[in-house]
């Protein structure tokens, strides 16, 4: 990298934002390059500054009772939310929700309130799906062949999205019955994990990517987009099914 | 799975309180720093807090501190829209006040006995859009993935944002030094 490139990525390196290996690139050229290693020093310098010097103003003391007790009003005042979270998830302010949607893909330790009935129901899906040489009832990779399949056999048309490009090459699709009713499963791969991916209509119109479940050494991530339940399953990591369910949710 | 559990009602509260009581200062700093007002960031960190409870169904866990931050920064700018309407049309002007960068050396700075005053001073002055980018990426030590999710801009747009902030942030630093000196 030239100094031009070095200098325009130095923003990031001081915060941190770096990949590794640009990290070391940079280190490197720092080394040898005195005008880019002042720039560097002085960026570095600046945000110390900031860090030790701007205040950091901590919550007043009597905030903690006074948010308590908001609470508590609110809750004897307000009882239908309790009742109707998604009228209320309806109502909530779009900036809210964006927030919502976008933070709840980052995983948390457990899975606290999902249903693990059905997380194992999808999880037994999955492994027939595996052992019964029952994978797919009709087998393309080729998504305006597995899309049209489904048509007649489901009420609804399910997304099949081509993401071969991304390392997750479409297998086919299959029916399937989750939850006493017909899901369609599309397949996908990642190496030699085969995810298997449920999809129906939902009940509500958006519900964010659910913290992933772990079942029996099986990974599932659910969530809600354009009015239809999706569920992820498979033997992948987190990580890699997360990728492909931002995928997923990208190209649909 | 496929809907929502409910829960008893002092449960919501005790498990709100537990995950997100913690940030509390995290909040509170925000709010402090985009009204620079003591007295109207806490009412405004009390109103993000009840909001946050409201929305508290749709919080499946995850990152609970960029979580109220976004909903700290929604109420606040609410509450600006609606009483100092003039800081969010100011900050949209920036060209307006910018000048060519003046030769600045944080290392002076930091040898200032008054670095802390000035520092403040000089952030205060900046506009709010300026002003919020440091504040969560220097204070907070927010990644620009989480600013962009909080201020609802692109992570791209958060690291040019945050170059134009620091820039201004120098101009103001070096104009406020030369006017002590």
């Amino acid at each position: 990298m030239n100094c031009v490139n070095i200098q325009a990525a130095l923003p990031s390196y001081v915060d941190g934002e770096l990949d590794p290996l640009r990290n070391l690139e940079i280190e490197q050229h720092l080394q040898q390059c005195a005008a880019c290693s002042q720039t560097y020093k002085a960026g570095q310098t600046l945000q110390t500054a900031i860090k030790t010097g701007a205040p950091y103003y901590p919550a007043p003391a009597n905030l903690r009772k006074r948010i308590r007790s908001s609470i508590r009003q609110e809750r004897k005042g307000v009882p239908v939310f309790a009742a109707m979270p998604w009228r209320w998830l309806g109502l909530a302010a779009s900036v809210a929700l964006v927030a919502i949607v976008v933070w709840n893909v980052v995983p948390r330790p457990s899975g606290l309130d999902t249903d693990q009935l059905m997380a194992e129901e999808v999880v037994s899906s999955h492994v027939r799906s595996l052992m019964a040489s029952h994978l797919v009832d009709v087998s393309s990779s080729d998504r305006h062949v597995v899309k049209p399949w489904f048509v007649g056999k489901l009420d609804f048309s399910p997304s099949v999205v081509d993401l071969i490009d991304h390392g997750f090459p479409l297998i086919g699709g299959r029916l399937d019955y989750l939850d006493k009713r017909p899901v369609a499963a599309v397949v996908y791969k990642r190496r030699e994990h085969v995810i298997n991916l449920f999809i129906r209509p939902a009940a509500h119109d958006s519900d964010p990517v659910r913290t992933p479940v772990t079942t029996q050494g099986y990974h599932l991530l659910f969530w809600t987009q354009a009015g239809m339940t999706y569920v992820a399953v498979s033997d992948l990591n987190t990580n890699e099914l997360l990728e492909f369910v931002r995928l997923v949710q990208t190209s649909t | 799975m496929w809907k929502a559990r409910e829960e008893p009602e002092q449960h919501t509260i005790v498990r709100f309180e537990e995950v997100m009581l913690p940030h509390m200062d995290a909040a509170y700093n925000l709010a402090r720093w985009l009204t620079r007002n003591d007295h109207d960031a806490e009412d405004l960190a009390q109103e993000s807090y009840l909001r946050a409870f409201k929305f508290f169904d749709s919080f499946h866990g995850g990152n609970a501190r960029g979580w109220l931050l976004t909903i700290v920064r929604n109420t606040c700018y609410t509450w600006l829209r609606e009483n100092r309407a003039e800081e969010l049309t100011t900050s949209f002007n920036e060209e307006i006040h910018s000048t060519e960068a003046a030769p600045f050396d944080p290392q002076k700075l930091l040898l200032l006995r008054e670095s802390t005053q000035l520092l403040s001073q000089a952030l205060e002055e900046l506009p709010l859009e300026f002003r919020e980018v440091l504040v969560l990426r220097e204070l907070e030590g927010l990644s620009y993935k989480e600013i962009a999710i909080i201020t609802g801009i692109p992570p791209g747009t958060v690291m040019s944002r945050l170059a134009r902030a620091r820039t201004r942030l120098k101009q103001c630093l070096s104009k406020l030094i030369n006017k002590e000196g």
